[in-house]
C-alpha cells in the first residue's frame, strides 16, 4: 500500500488531487482512499490532504501518520508546516518549486528521495491559472509508477470538462519535466 | 357521553392508531363538558360571523335567518364566543 | 454488470437513494451530510431523479414535512446529522408511533457542547429508545447498500417503521473509496412501488395521529415495541434476499475471526475494518483475538449476540459515545445487560474512543487488546475508559 499526504493551502485543490486519483486508480482496478484533513475548510490556510493505494482492500480509515509520499503543492508552506513530519526516511517528497531537488533537501534537512517540479510555472503556462494541483499529479505518479498517466484521461474529463486536455497536458509535462535526487 | 367503543387490547389497535372511520370525532359530544350556555340575543347582533369563526369546537351555524347559534351537542360552554362578540350578543349562561 | 467507480461515499449514497423510486425527500443541510443533500437535490433538479425536493427551514421542518409526505403514501428520504438530529429528536417517536416507512441517512457527527463537527456516535445514542430502526455501515459499499434495503425494511407490512442508517461522518462520508451500484434493474425488481396501509386523502378520510390518553396509550407503546422487535424477522429476510441477487451479505451481528478466541473486541460502524487490520496483526503473533461487529443496533439483536460472544473469556466493548453519570459508554450498558443472565459469559470492560473525530488507529486496538490480555480479568471486570484522554 502506498500512503500520501498533500501539503496545499484550502483553496489550491488539495482534496480535488485526492478524489481525482482515486477515482483514476479505482477505475484502473486498484483500491483506493481519498480523503481531506476532516475539519472546517477555509481559503488559504494551510490544508492536507490524503490517497492510499493498494491492489487490494483498503481496510484502515485512520489517519496517515508515515506516508511513503509527500506531495507539497506551495513551496511557501515549507518552512511553515513541517512537510516531512513522520515521512519514511525511504520515502520521497516532492515539491512544486523552480528549486532543484538538492536545494530542496538541503533546506527541508531530508535526506531521501526528493523530486521538484516548477508546476506552478507549467500550469500557469498550460492552463493560464497558477493552480498546480493537476499538474502535480503528474510529478507523483512518476515518482510512485503504479499507473499510466492515461489512466487519469477520463477522471480529469470528467471533472474539468472541456478545459481538461489542458490540465492532463500539464500533468504530462510535470511527468516529463520533473528533477529527481536520490 | 357515548359509550367507548375503542379496541381492548394491544393487539387490536390498528397499525399507527389509524383512524379508519371518517368523522368519528362527532360521536363524541364535548357538550357533556359544558357548565355554562351561550345565549344570543338576535336584537344586538350584527350577523358578523365572528362567534361563528372562533368556536373552537366549530359548533355554531348560521340560520336561514343569517342569525348564528350553537349545537349543543357539542359547545362546551367556553365562552370564546361571547368574548369575542364585540356587540355583546351573546351572554354567558348557568347551566341547570 | 452492476457499476465499481471511485466516488465520495456522502454522493454515493446520495445516487442510491436515486435509484430507490423515491417520491420525496427533505433535507436540510449540515455537515458532514451536506454532500447528500446537495448531490439528492442536484440528481432531482437536473431530472435524473424524479422527486419533490422540498427545500425546509430546519431539521425539525425536514423531519415534520416528510412524516406529512409519508402520510399520504409517499416514498420519501431525509438525512441530518447531530445537532439537527438532535432537533428532529422531538418528532422521531411521532414518526414511528404513527408507523412511518421514512428513511434517513444520519452523518454521525459529535453533538455540542463544545462545537464539534467531526465523527463520534452521541447524535444517534440519544435516539435510542425513539422507536426506530437503527443500522451501522463500516464502509461505502455497505452505505450504499443499508440505504436501499432500509426502504423495503420500512415499507414492508410486517414493519411499518421508520429506519436510519447510521454513516461516520466525515470518516466515510467525505471518503473516496471504491463503490459498486446496483443495477437499476435488479433494485426496482428489489423495491417495488410502496403499498401504504393507510394514506391521506381527502376521497378516503383517515385520522392519524389521534389522540390517547392512559385508556390506550400503554397498548399502543406495546404494540410499537412488539413492531420494532418483530422487524428483525423481515430484516433478516431483506438481507437474505439481498444477498441472493447482489451477493453481498449481512448479518445483525458480524464476526471477523471470532471463532474461538479469547478476548473479544466489539465496534460499531467505520472503526470495524480499522479494527480487522489490528486483529490480524494479533493474530500473526499468535494472539488468540477476534472481532464482533454490532451492525443492528434497534431491534437489538440479543441471540446473535450471546451467540457471538459465549465462548470469549474477555469481552472489550468501544463506544464512541458517553453515557454521563451513567455504566460507561452506551454499547456497554446494552451488552452488559443482555449478557446478565447468561451462565457462561465473558468479563468485559468498556472503552471510550474517537470522541469528537479523535483519530482511532490500528495501533489503539493492539493497544487495549495487548493490556487486556495482560491485566487478570478481575481486575479488567467493568472497567470504562477513556482511551487515550490525557491526563496529568
Ligand atoms: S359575533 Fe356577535 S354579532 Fe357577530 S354574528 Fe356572532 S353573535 Fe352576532
Ligand atoms: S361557548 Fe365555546 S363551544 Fe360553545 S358555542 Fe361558544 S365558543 Fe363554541
Amino acid at each position: 500500500m502506498i500512503e500520501v499526504r498533500w501539503h496545499g493551502r484550502g483553496g489550491q485543490g488539495a482534496v480535488t488531487s485526492v478524489e481525482l486519483l482515486a477515482v483514476a486508480a479505482i477505475s484502473a482496478g486498484k483500491y483506493a482512499q481519498g480523503f481531506p484533513s476532516f475539519g472546517p475548510e477555509r481559503r488559504g490556510a494551510p490544508v492536507a490532504a490524503f490517497s492510499r493505494i493498494d491492489d487490494k482492500k483498503i481496510k484502515v480509515r485512520s489517519g496517515i501518520y508515515q506516508p511513503d509520499v509527500v506531495v507539497v503543492l506551495d513551496s511557501s508552506l515549507v518552512g511553515m508546516v513541517n512537510v516531512t513530519e513522520g515521512l519514511k526516511p525511504n520515502g520521497i517528497l516532492i515539491v512544486n518549486t523552480p528549486k532543484s531537488p538538492e536545494e530542496m533537501k538541503k533546506e527541508l534537512n531530508f535526506s531521501g528521495t526528493t523530486a521538484t517540479v516548477d508546476a506552478t510555472g507549467i500550469a500557469r503556462k498550460e492552463m493560464g491559472v497558477p493552480i498546480a494541483n493537476t499538474t502535480m499529479i503528474g510529478a507523483l505518479l512518476k515518482m510512485i509508477g503504479i499507473m499510466d498517466l492515461d489512466a487519469m484521461k477520463e477522471s480529469v474529463e470528467h471533472r474539468f470538462g472541456r478545459i481538461a486536455q489542458k490540465n492532463l497536458t500539464a500533468m504530462k509535462r510535470a511527468y516529463e519535466e520533473i528533477k529527481i535526487s536520490n | 357521553m357515548t359509550k367507548k367503543k375503542g379496541p381492548d387490547t394491544w393487539q387490536e389497535i390498528t397499525t399507527g392508531c389509524v383512524v379508519f372511520q371518517p368523522g368519528s370525532a362527532s360521536e363524541y359530544h364535548t357538550g357533556s363538558w359544558r357548565a355554562q350556555r351561550p345565549v344570543w340575543n338576535n336584537q344586538k347582533c350584527i350577523k358578523c360571523g365572528i362567534c361563528y369563526i372562533f368556536c373552537p369546537e366549530g359548533c355554531i351555524q348560521q340560520s336561514e335567518d343569517g342569525f348564528f347559534q350553537a349545537n349543543m351537542d357539542y359547545c362546551k360552554g367556553c365562552g370564546i364566543c361571547a368574548h369575542e362578540c364585540w356587540p355583546r350578543a351573546i351572554a354567558m349562561t348557568e347551566e341547570g | 454488470m452492476a457499476k465499481r467507480a471511485g466516488m465520495e461515499v456522502a454522493m454515493a449514497v446520495a445516487e442510491a437513494v436515486g435509484q430507490c423510486n423515491i417520491d420525496m425527500a427533505a433535507v436540510y443541510p449540515i455537515t458532514p451530510q451536506s454532500h447528500i443533500a446537495e448531490h439528492l437535490s442536484e440528481l432531482i433538479a437536473d431530472g435524473k431523479v424524479d422527486a419533490e425536493f422540498v427545500t425546509v427551514e430546519s431539521e425539525h421542518s425536514a423531519m415534520s414535512a416528510v412524516i406529512g409526505a409519508s402520510g399520504t403514501g409517499a416514498r420519501v428520504y431525509t438525512a441530518t446529522s447531530s445537532q439537527g438530529l438532535m432537533l428532529m429528536h422531538e418528532l422521531l417517536p411521532i414518526a414511528s408511533a404513527m408507523r412511518l416507512p421514512i428513511v434517513m441517512g444520519i452523518a454521525n457527527r459529535a453533538v455540542s457542547g463544545p462545537l464539534n463537527i467531526l465523527n463520534d456516535h452521541s447524535d444517534i445514542m440519544p435516539q435510542r429508545d425513539s422507536g426506530w430502526i437503527s443500522i451501522f455501515v463500516e464502509n461505502g459499499q455497505e452505505a450504499i447498500d443499508l440505504s436501499i434495503q432500509a426502504f423495503k425494511i420500512a415499507e414492508h407490512k410486517d414493519v411499518l417503521l421508520p429506519v436510519c442508517i447510521n454513516i461516520d461522518g466525515f470518516q466515510l462520508t467525505h471518503m473516496v473509496e471504491p463503490v459498486e451500484f446496483p443495477e437499476q434493474e435488479l433494485v426496482d425488481k428489489f423495491l417495488p412501488p410502496r403499498e401504504p396501509y393507510a394514506t391521506l386523502h381527502p376521497g378516503k378520510p383517515v385520522t392519524m395521529g389521534a389522540f390517547a390518553m392512559s385508556d390506550y396509550y400503554p397498548e399502543m407503546m406495546k404494540a410499537k415495541n412488539e413492531a420494532i422487535k418483530n422487524s428483525k424477522k423481515t430484516i433478516l429476510a431483506v438481507w437474505e434476499e439481498w444477498a441472493k441477487i447482489f451477493g453481498r451479505a449481512y448479518k445483525p451481528v458480524e464476526t471477523y475471526k471470532a471463532e474461538g478466541a479469547e478476548i473479544l473486541l466489539l465496534t460499531m460502524g467505520s472503526m470495524g475494518e480499522t479494527a480487522e487490520v489490528a486483529i490480524d496483526e494479533l493474530r500473526a503473533q499468535g494472539k488468540s483475538v477476534g472481532l464482533v461487529k454490532l451492525r443492528l443496533w434497534r431491534p437489538f439483536p440479543f441471540e446473535e449476540l450471546k451467540e457471538a460472544v459465549k465462548e470469549a473469556k474477555k469481552l472489550i466493548v468501544i463506544d464512541r459515545a458517553v453515557s454521563f453519570g451513567g455504566p460507561g459508554g452506551p454499547v456497554f450498558s446494552e451488552i452488559k445487560s443482555a449478557l446478565y443472565h447468561e451462565e457462561a459469559r465473558p468479563m468485559i470492560c468498556n472503552y471510550i474512543i474517537g470522541l469528537g473525530g479523535r483519530d482511532v488507529a490500528v495501533t489503539d486496538f493492539t493497544g487495549m487488546i495487548t493490556r487486556v490480555l495482560r491485566e487478570d480479568s478481575k481486575k479488567i471486570a467493568d472497567t470504562c475508559e477513556f482511551w487515550g484522554v490525557r491526563e496529568r
